[in-house]
């Protein structure tokens, strides 16, 4: 007996109590649309770390001023400085690359416009480092800093802020905290990495910052990339193997800086947010279930109710193949039309929910194809049960029902 | 020498029973159905089962037409012995050797006279355009070239029963078995319908009638008498259709 005949009895059968039939498949259009927007709200969640990981580039240490105890009390003052950054540079050799950074928030006034703004000193090789790409002009040289010159690079958001494009920006000139500066470069867009916002920062170099702006040598952070050849850990005892010396600390002193590798961070989150995912689709898989409970019972309905038809069918030549065919097909075309509704409403939802509330979601092809072909197979798994039932009824006895 | 073997193959029996047994446990109870009943019908023969109710009647109808297999005994249909058979056998014997007129027609109700015609075309796996010429044939044949769109609740009994015909004989079956054709429908309705049947039997077509009422089976050229499970009368009757 051919498919087509098959699947066309099915779907008559279906056609025949229209009303019931979508009442069932609202179960299943439940279902799939809670699987697949949970799936996306969890894809996106960590579509957004993959992001932040990416963004940070190779294996990056962050060391900053840690937290001095004193008499019990933390004081938090800025331990490392310049010359810490030198000697990083000098003396390790798990280390590829040196950044610091002097980080204040000053003034910046463009024409009449004022902003406060997170302001940078740092060393020219910041933005390749962080891998941040230039967008109009350039980023500052060794020789801008050396000349301690009156640079700066601005983020992204800046030319919008001052209500101006990039191209405008470059070449005019800015005060920083009162001094002039020129602008020589805008960044490309960044993103949040997680913790504040990079295309609302400025740079100047190093040295600028350092002897014009700041007027200290206490630098709030320094970030170390990891030589290639070597592993974040090695990296790690060599900066406190370094810092501990610079700073004199004597053996059983506490570390007056800590290191802080993003990544594992990051990593960390990254599992987390997995747990998460498999949590709100396995939750949502439940509904699922739930639907699927709900196409047996009314396929169990279906074949109570036209077991004098199965009789009639089995008489006319039909084998307990082509009843069980005729009754799992029935419940597969409920599940997958099921499917199909609950994936356009799944997507929808998930669309509306980075639409209005911002969230990140991603509907990858992946769980399309798993929450369909998972709806197919709930048609088999509750369907094969009532279809069984229908299939081995005694043909007189069918016959007989009414 | 070849009229010798036409003449076999017209004798050759489309049925055989031999000490054909069935019973049924009812509590402790054993009730036997049919107890050793032998019987051969052959090429386009026309008989008549008749006898009280609880005499076998149905049971032994549900055996020749294939729905029910003997407990003890041998059954060959065509040559083919039925009572060693599985389900898709059984079901391939309905399909292709059984046409079936039940007393309540049992026609798909959601389906046109069309669509119940073309079933057992369909489990035989036939195509589509073969199928609608089939049963368009076997529609006009008895008599509903006009009706063929018409479900069965927008037909009289009558009607109904004459698509439930058309479907039985649209497979072109060895045997057609009627399971008391006329017992829903009014006497003069019936006997229209009996006609029907004569015009088969005389073009060829084998048929077997499950009956009580004497002018239907005043039809039929052999009357067989069922009493308690098994044959207490088999004769043949002088045609008078």
């Amino acid at each position: 007996m051919l498919f087509s005949e098959t699947l066309l009895i099915a779907l008559r059968s279906i056609r025949a109590n229209p009303f019931r039939a979508s009442l069932t498949i609202l179960g299943i259009v439940i279902g799939v649309a809670a699987v697949i927007t949970m799936v996306a709200l969890g894809n996106g969640a960590q579509r957004a770390i993959d992001e932040q990981m990416e963004a940070l580039g190779g294996d990056i240490l962050s060391i900053s001023s840690g937290n001095r105890w004193s008499h019990g009390v933390a004081r938090n003052e800025l331990s490392l400085t310049t010359d810490d950054a030198k000697a990083l540079d000098r003396d390790t050799q798990h280390i590829a690359e040196v950044v610091p950074e002097i980080s204040g928030r000053y003034q910046f006034k463009f024409g009449n416009r004022n902003l406060n703004l997170d302001t940078i000193g740092t060393s020219p090789n910041f933005a390749d480092v962080h891998r941040f790409t230039i967008a109009q002009g350039r980023m500052f040289t060794e020789g801008d800093n050396a000349s301690r010159r009156r640079v700066v690079v601005v983020g992204s958001e800046i030319p919008n802020s001052l209500e101006t494009t990039a191209a405008n920006l470059i070449g005019r000139s800015a005060a920083i905290r009162g001094i002039d500066f020129e602008i020589i470069g805008v960044m490309e867009e960044k993103g949040s990495p997680g913790w504040g916002n990079p295309d609302n920062d400025i740079w100047i170099p190093l040295n600028t910052a350092q002897f014009r702006v700041a007027g200290d040598d206490k630098i709030n952070s320094i970030s170390a990339r990891v030589a290639e050849n070597s592993t974040v850990e090695l990296a790690m005892v060599d900066i406190e193997r370094v810092l501990r010396r610079e700073h004199r600390i004597l053996p059983g002193k506490d570390n007056d800086f800590s290191i802080y590798d993003r990544k594992t961070y990051l990593s960390a989150r990254q599992g987390a947010t997995e747990v998460f995912t498999y949590l709100l689709g396995g939750i949502a898989a439940v509904s699922l279930v739930v639907g699927g409970i709900g196409i047996m019972n009314i396929m169990l309905v279906t074949v109570t109710e036209r077991t004098r038809e199965i009789g009639i069918r089995k008489a006319l030549g039909a084998t307990r193949f082509n009843i069980l065919a005729q009754f799992l097909i029935e419940s597969m075309v409920l599940c997958v039309i099921g499917g199909a509704l609950g994936l356009a409403l799944g997507a929808g939802t998930s669309m509306l929910l980075a639409k209005f509330a911002g969230w990140q979601t991603v509907v990858s092809s992946s769980s399309v194809v798993t929450a369909f072909s998972f709806s197919a197979l709930i048609g088999v798994f509750f369907g094969i049960w009532p279809a069984q039932r229908a299939a081995r009824l005694n043909p007189i006895d069918a016959l007989r029902h009414d | 020498m070849s009229i010798n073997t036409a003449n076999l193959d017209n004798e050759k029996p489309v049925i055989q029973l031999e000490k054909v047994r069935r019973c049924y446990t009812m509590g402790d109870e054993t009730i036997y159905a049919l107890r050793d009943v032998d019987l051969e019908i052959k090429t386009n023969e026309y008989a008549a089962i008749m006898g009280p109710s609880g005499s076998g009647k149905s049971t032994l109808m549900n055996m020749l037409g294939c729905l029910d297999t003997p407990d003890d005994g041998s059954y060959w249909l065509n040559g083919k012995l039925v009572s060693t058979m599985n389900d898709r056998e059984l079901a391939h014997a309905r399909n292709q050797e059984i046409g079936f007129v039940f007393q309540t027609f049992h026609l798909l109700a959601r389906m046109t006279a069309v669509h119940n015609v073309e079933v057992p075309l369909i489990y035989a796996g036939m195509r589509k355009k073969e199928r609608l010429r089939r049963a368009h044939a076997a529609l006009e044949m008895v008599g509903l070239k006009d009706r063929m769109s018409h479900r069965p609740s927008e037909m009289s009994g009558g009607q109904r029963q004459r698509v439930a015909i058309a479907r039985a004989l649209v497979n072109e079956p060895s045997i057609i078995l009627a399971d008391e054709p006329t017992g829903n429908l009014d006497s003069a309705t019936g006997k229209d319908l009996m006609k029907i049947f004569d015009r088969l039997h005389a073009s060829g077509n084998t048929i077997i009638l499950v009956t009580h009422e004497a002018d239907v089976a005043a039809h039929a050229k052999r009357h067989i008498q069922l009493g308690d499970g098994a044959i207490v009368k088999d004769v043949k009757v002088a045609g008078n259709t």
